[in-house]
């Protein structure tokens, strides 16, 4: 039973890992996408604060300075994704596709001309980086059956961003549904025209949901580079904006539920690592291709059949005009 | 309480040196590139004074009120509240001056509570809870006072129409409005629920309220307002006391001429069934039937008229009928052809058979608003050989084609390439009732044909109704307007939740009898209903 359990809480420990930058992302897109404005630059955003993050790192050394750094990029996007949709009413999905594209090319050739390592950043010492974090007691209560391997490998020993995401969802929550803000958010994206009349700027309200979400984004990038990893490799985020979009609609636009689904995904992802070359009794060696597909093929699996009726906030997509 | 003797004195004027107005516009205008829709627009309204403003489509009243509440700014002129000029520029600053507005499409979260919607936007810090407790008793204080009673906790979305503008009126109040506008506000009610309406407005009126309702019913101008005035292209060219004026002439006033509304033609006799329809029944995609069991004839020659509160089967029924909707029971018969489940209806074969369909929703269903108005004259009919030359369309018939619709049915502008979208709603209406009706259908099934279309436009259409029916023609006609069904029906068939729940003669019709069997409260249908929800 000991290895069993041993190897289970490697498992969640995996997952949460996998899990944090998608949590970081699902909840940003939520704020944005709970305010009437679809977020699929949310990729882009994870990717260009992974690179600032990784930049600033390597050059500085300062953990610290690379978070601002990766948070500053993810509100500029997300303040020029705000300014075409909001401002000027563009395509929120044409705005979000560019930000995207324009990201992925921009860290390859800048990181190229920086550092000239084929689009990585130079890999960093654990000074420049957040390392895991063992929670006090975590030696002492490890003895103890059960709950003492459970708190020493499971809840302790990660690095501080994954314990600021874990606490991102609550405050998502709080901040949703229990202050101002967050009843004119929820509003906003139901009937924009309510919030109008009721003498609150539409606008301002957007923009500040987008850019407090490209602030999340920001800390997800950053970890992705200098705390799960040591350095920003080309393309990295890998499409993790995408899935936290999907872990956020399955988990039907509120937080706690966004992150079960964030957690499903991390999960499959922590499965199929130590599924790989393993011999499942009957039908043997899975290939590597197939296992890493899955979580992509159950995202389409999920999202198409189980997900039933998604009441999407009602306004989204839809630059708000006043009525004649 | 001053304004009690203002309000009943009406006429009394001089007796003491009155309040200034309590919304004052001194020579508004405002333009919408060529269109100037506020002219030079001077008005007063008295404080504690039920006041409305008439007009048709287009005649400058929601451009009037869209300024007064923020929406625009004038290009010129001043609104003065209680005698003092301010300058409103968003509707923030109307709240502040304690103005309230009603729209005529309810600004209401749908998923959100009573009270979270009374509560956006006047929240008192940035947490939620305590402001909600206020309200929740602010609220209990407003229901008490006006008898404006609301389940505080219900989702806005359920309620039903009349109480979700009751939540638009507390929102108002809670702001502290002292004048209340209510746009078109008695559009989705039915007569009941508008009588509530007015009661409430008194009350708001005895508690010194100032109101603007502005309206195109003449008949409640008559009842509920001390003054009114009229507005025509984008100026007000009468002011009158209510008492002083009728509601042929507030019409007049409104058209620039001559009215005749509600004539009614010969009293004749209907001819052979046309249609016959038995058991009908629709199921919509959850499964719930939205006309359930249905059975009535439209004879050839008469109008038979479908009355209820939208939403009530109508709908689904007129599009059943049209091959639109699919039928899940019985059947009906029409131009010697039966149709049931096994034997559907498809819209083409309708039109074919010489049944003709003016479809409630002119915008989704009746044109296509890209089109060119030669183009949408054609829909419905465009596999017509005479249309066509071989593959192609021969469009200078069709130009000609379409100008001779636009003649006879009196549309304007007479442009055949004009996009549809820039047809006012009454000239796209005639434009569909004239593709529809020039082929001498058999049978015509029309809905709303007067929604949202002009006072003058109105006159025209059901001219053209009671005339095709004269000449044989057997209409079925969906409306939720009681004054067009009491003035065209010859029999009125009253729909509730999926079933007809009543059925008048439409020469012997009375209002209040129509309302009840619209809201299922009249005597007779009321047991069965509550029998069958009891099992």
């Amino acid at each position: 039973m000991g290895d069993a359990f041993l190897a289970v809480l490697q498992v969640g420990d995996a997952t949460l890992r996998v899990a944090t930058p998608l949590i970081f992302c699902a909840m940003a897109g939520l704020l944005s996408e709970r305010s009437g404005v679809i977020d699929i630059s949310l990729e882009g955003k994870l990717l260009a604060s992974a690179f600032a993050a990784g930049c600033i790192a390597a050059i500085t050394g300062s953990a610290w300075l690379a978070l601002m750094a990766g948070i500053a990029v993810s509100v500029s996007l997300a303040a020029i994704h705000a300014f075409a949709c909001v401002t000027h009413r563009g395509n929120q999905v044409v705005s979000a596709v560019a930000i995207n594209f324009m990201v992925s090319g921009l860290t390859v050739v800048l990181g190229n001309a920086w550092f000239r390592q084929g689009g990585q950043t130079p890999s960093l010492d654990a000074t420049a980086r957040f390392m895991p974090i063992t929670l006090p007691l975590a030696d002492t209560i490890r003895p103890v059956p059960v709950l003492g391997p459970i708190y020493a490998e499971l809840i302790s020993g990660h690095n501080l961003l994954v314990y600021v995401a874990l606490a991102a969802v609550p405050l998502t929550w709080w901040v949703v549904n229990r202050t101002r803000f967050g009843l004119r958010l929820r509003a906003v994206g139901e009937n924009p025209h309510a919030v109008d009349t009721a003498g609150i700027s539409v606008t301002l309200l957007r923009y500040r949901a987008i850019l407090i979400g490209g602030a999340l984004v920001g800390i997800g990038g950053t970890y992705l580079a200098i705390a799960q990893n040591a350095a920003f490799g080309r393309e990295m985020s890998a499409g993790q904006g995408y899935i936290a979009l999907a872990a956020m609609i399955f988990g039907k636009w509120r937080p706690w539920q966004a992150m079960g689904a964030c957690l499903m995904f991390g999960f499959l992802d922590a499965v199929t690592i130590r599924l790989q070359g393993y011999d499942i009794p009957g039908i043997g060696e899975i290939p590597v291709q197939f296992i890493q597909a899955l979580p992509y093929v159950l995202t389409v699996v999920l999202l198409a059949g189980f997900i039933g009726t998604a009441m999407a906030p009602k306004a989204i997509g839809v630059p708000y005009v006043k009525e004649r | 309480m001053t304004e009690g003797e203002t309000v009943t004195g009406g006429g009394v004027a001089g007796a003491a040196p009155s309040p200034p107005p309590a919304i004052e516009f001194r020579d508004i205008s405002k333009a919408f590139g060529q269109v100037q829709a506020n002219r030079a627009v001077s008005l007063g309204v008295p404080k504690g004074e039920i006041h409305g403003i008439v007009g048709e489509n287009g005649a400058g009243k929601s451009t009037l009120m869209s300024i007064l509440y923020g929406v625009y700014e004038a290009d010129s002129g001043e609104v003065l509240v209680n005698g003092k000029p301010v300058r409103i520029r968003s509707s923030r600053d109307a709240i502040d001056c304690g103005i309230g507005m009603v729209h005529q499409h309810f600004m209401l979260v749908d998923n959100f509570t009573v009270l979270e919607n009374v509560v956006l936007g006047a929240e008192e810090g940035a947490l939620i809870e305590s402001s909600i407790e206020k309200a929740r008793a602010e609220l209990a204080r407003l229901e008490e006072e006006y008898d404006l009673r609301v389940d505080q906790d219900a989702v806005a979305g359920d309620l039903p129409v009349g109480q979700q503008q009751r939540v638009e009126i507390l929102k108002a109040l809670f702001r502290g409005a002292e004048v209340l506008v209510l746009d078109e506000p008695t559009g989705v009610l039915t007569p009941q629920e508008a009588k509530q309406l007015f009661r409430i407005l008194d009350a708001l009126k005895e508690h010194g309220t100032t109101i603007i309702l502005i309206t195109h019913k003449l008949r409640e101008i008559m009842a509920v307002t001390n003054s009114v005035s009229v507005m025509r292209g984008g100026e007000i060219v009468a002011v009158r006391r209510t008492q002083d004026t009728s509601e042929e002439e507030l019409a007049e006033l409104m058209v620039g001429r001559k009215v005749r509304t509600g004539e009614r033609g010969e009293a004749r006799e209907a001819g052979d069934v046309a249609l016959k329809v038995g058991g009908l029944t629709v199921r919509d995609a959850q499964d719930v039937a939205r006309v359930d069991n249905v059975s009535f004839e439209v004879k050839a020659g008469e109008i038979v008229c479908i009355a209820g509160v939208s939403g009530n089967g109508q709908s689904e029924l007129l599009q059943a009928l049209a091959g639109i909707m699919p039928l899940n029971n019985g059947e009906f018969e029409a131009m010697g052809r039966s149709f049931s489940p096994d034997h559907p209806a498809n819209p083409k074969l309708m039109r074919e058979l010489g049944i003709a369909h003016v479809p409630e929703d002119r915008i989704r269903m009746g044109l296509i608003t890209d089109f060119v108005a030669s183009e949408s004259a054609i829909l419905g009919y465009q596999r017509d050989p005479s249309f066509l030359n071989h593959m192609l369309y021969r469009m200078d018939y069709l130009f000609g084609h379409c100008r001779k619709l636009m003649e006879n049915f009196d549309v304007r502008p007479r442009d055949p390439s004009l996009r549809s979208a820039n047809f006012s709603g009454g000239n796209q209406q005639k434009l569909i009732l004239a593709r529809e009706l020039e082929r001498r259908p058999d049978i015509l099934l029309v809905g709303q044909p007067t929604r949202g279309v002009d006072i003058g436009a109105i006159e025209f259409i059901h001219r053209q109704l009671r005339e095709y029916r004269d000449a044989g023609c057997a209409i079925l006609l969906v409306s939720v307007e009681l004054d067009e069904v009491m003035s065209l029906a010859d029999r009125i068939l009253v729909m509730f939740e999926g079933r007809i729940v009543g059925e008048v003669d439409g020469r012997t019709a009375d209002e209040r009898t129509l309302g009840l069997m619209m809201a299922n409260a009249h005597e007779g249908a009321t047991d069965r209903v509550t029998e069958e929800a009891r099992l």
